[in-house]
């Protein structure tokens, strides 16, 4: 059970004057349950690989399993498929149409062909893992602040009920109290339900301490896949690329550096401090 | 997927047609037309293929951009032919059932294919090498003169370019949105012709909305640079014809003579 890539390549407008190879042979495997970030300089290409998982976009070149099965077999349906990978875009004003919040949220379970009940049911459910206030429920999207609009989108894919769940920049335009919010919401999703979470984002800090792999994107290829702390260890790659490692891994590097023992993979302030104070006992200061 | 319909279908690239003021291309591409039609010989013909064939070179713009634009064109090219062919009165060549070919039908039909072919593919050389911007540029100056019958020349081309400018961006955005509903489950493609009308409704809510949006951002965004119509507007980039361009009047000069005299020459 899981999303596997081969050889992927796409390429957008294939036959114009404005060619672009957007990805250049992607090989991953995402299993069930994972958290994983996909990480890259703006134009890297991580929006359109995700648009891959779920059958929008399709592959110039190369395969995607979907638990075993080619979504690109035919016959497959892609129907089917979007209702079990739910992607949720990077901007929320590409998807709210409704009169208000909660029909909206319903638009996708209804789609799947659930009686209304259920379809309510889910929508409530969804509403409220994201963290959205009831008044807001029978508000017009469009009158939601940015935030609330983002939950907004969020539950509408939720409501659906998807085995994966892929977030592109769920954040982005977020003040840090909100942006904290969304993530400890979809970090909480992830443990109760073990649904399968691929978080797109910009920045490192934000998602370091949430997800168990990053994969890091450059220039349509991938350039890093591994956990957080591994990646970091190329914090000097990564600032050439565009891209930085939390602030708290350059104090680490920089200690060790100087002599200091310390845990250079600590990446909340919490495990550098404890990493930190575990040294200084052991010298004796 | 929308995004392979291109319309002001600008193919970039350096060279002498791309470098060429608008204007010119303008004037160019109606000599050419009106060239078509006036000179109805096969020797002219023959010359209009030869400059044609040399401009095309000349511009570097691969030959299967020019004619993509006449597959728009297929049917309508199918059908001219066909009636010309058929309901031109005059010498019986062949019959087939009750429809007789004649031989003037024929060569009008030659005349009719030829033409229009020749139409689409002169007004493509212009709209591949000349961006949308560009274009409006040249027609607001080349009909400034209008200004003084009160016809707001440069409002209007002003509309223009920025509607010009909104296409590319809103068909993107179309892209987008409709990637956003198929994720939860929309479906554009299945379903009778009531089914499809509801279906656009989740397209074109959010369509709308950031057409407005992106409207008022942008006359704020003017207003808040002072823009205030034409009257005492400077140009970066101001048009002005250069050797280049006299020259290419001058090839259009000798271009019509040449018709002229292919066509009393060889009298075919
Ligand atoms: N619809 C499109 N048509 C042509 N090229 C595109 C299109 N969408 C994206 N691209 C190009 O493909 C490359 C990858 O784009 P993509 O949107 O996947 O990047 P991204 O990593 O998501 O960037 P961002 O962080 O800005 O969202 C970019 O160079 C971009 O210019
Ligand atoms: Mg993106």
């Amino acid at each position: 059970m899981s999303i596997k890539i081969e050889h992927l390549n796409y390429i957008y407008s294939q036959g114009t004057a404005y060619e672009k190879q957007a990805l250049t042979d992607i090989n991953l495997e995402l299993p069930n349950g994972q958290f994983t970030g996909i990480i890259g300089h703006t134009g890297s290409g991580k929006s359109t690989l995700i648009q891959h998982l779920n059958g929008l976009v399709k592959a110039t070149s190369g395969a995607i399993y979907y638990n075993g099965e080619n979504i690109y077999a035919e016959g497959y349906s892609m129907k089917e498929l979007r209702s079990r990978v739910g992607l949720v875009f990077q901007y929320p004003e590409y998807q709210l149409f409704e009169v208000d919040v909660f029909t909206d949220v319903c638009f996708g379970p209804k789609n799947l062909g659930l009686p209304k009940d259920e379809v309510e049911a889910r929508a409530y459910e969804a509403l409220r893992q994201v963290g959205l206030k009831e008044k807001y429920y029978k508000k017009s999207p469009f009158e939601l602040s940015g935030g609330q609009k983002r939950r907004a989108a969020i539950a509408g894919i939720l409501a659906m009920q998807p085995e994966v769940l892929i977030l592109d920049e769920p954040t982005a335009g977020l003040d840090p109290r909100g942006r904290d919010n969304i993530l400890d919401q979809i970090a909480l999703l992830h443990e109760e339900r073990g649904i399968t979470v691929v978080l797109v984002s910009h920045s490192m800090e934000d998602i370091a301490k949430y997800v168990e792999r990053i994969i890091v994107m450059q220039k349509g290829h991938v350039r890093f896949d591994d956990e957080p702390r591994r990646v970091f260890e190329h914090y000097r790659e990564l600032e050439q690329i565009g891209l930085a490692a939390p602030q708290v891994t350059y104090v680490m590097q920089e200690l060790k550096k100087r002599g200091m023992q310390v845990d250079t993979g600590a990446m909340t302030i919490e495990e550098a401090r404890a990493s930190i104070l575990a040294c200084m006992g052991q010298v004796g200061i | 997927m929308i995004r392979d319909i291109t319309i002001g279908q600008y193919y970039p690239a350096d060279s002498v047609i791309h470098r060429l003021d608008p204007r010119t291309k303008l004037v160019g591409t109606l000599v050419f037309i009106f060239s078509l039609f006036l000179f109805r010989s096969f020797a002219a013909y023959a010359v209009a293929t030869i400059c044609l064939a040399g401009v095309i070179r000349a511009s570097k713009v691969p030959f299967k951009f020019m004619v993509k634009g006449l597959k728009s064109i297929l049917i309508l090219l199918m059908i001219t032919v066909v009636f010309n062919m058929f309901l031109t009165p005059g010498e019986p060549l062949f019959k087939i059932w009750k429809l007789t070919i004649t031989q003037e039908g024929v060569l009008q039909a030659a005349f009719m294919a030829i033409r229009l072919t020749y139409l689409i593919i002169g007004s493509s050389v212009m709209t591949l090498t000349t961006t949308p911007n560009q274009l409006t540029d040249g027609m607001e100056k080349g009909l400034r003169p209008l200004n003084k019958l009160h016809v707001p020349v440069h409002e209007v081309a002003m509309m223009m370019s920025i509607a010009l400018r909104f296409i590319p961006i809103l068909l993107e955005e179309t892209d987008k949105i409709m990637k956003a509903q198929m994720a939860r489950g929309a479906d554009f493609e299945n379903g009778g012709l009531l089914q499809k009308a509801k279906s656009m409704v989740p397209l074109l809510v959010p369509l709308f909305i950031s057409a407005f949006r992106r409207a008022s951002d942008l006359a704020m965004a003017m207003e808040a640079r002072g823009y205030h119509g034409g009257g005492g507007r400077t140009k970066m980039k101001p048009l002005k014809y250069q050797k280049r361009d006299h020259m290419a009047y001058l090839a259009m000069m000798l271009y019509l003579l040449a018709m002229y005299a292919a066509k009393r020459i060889t009298g075919f």
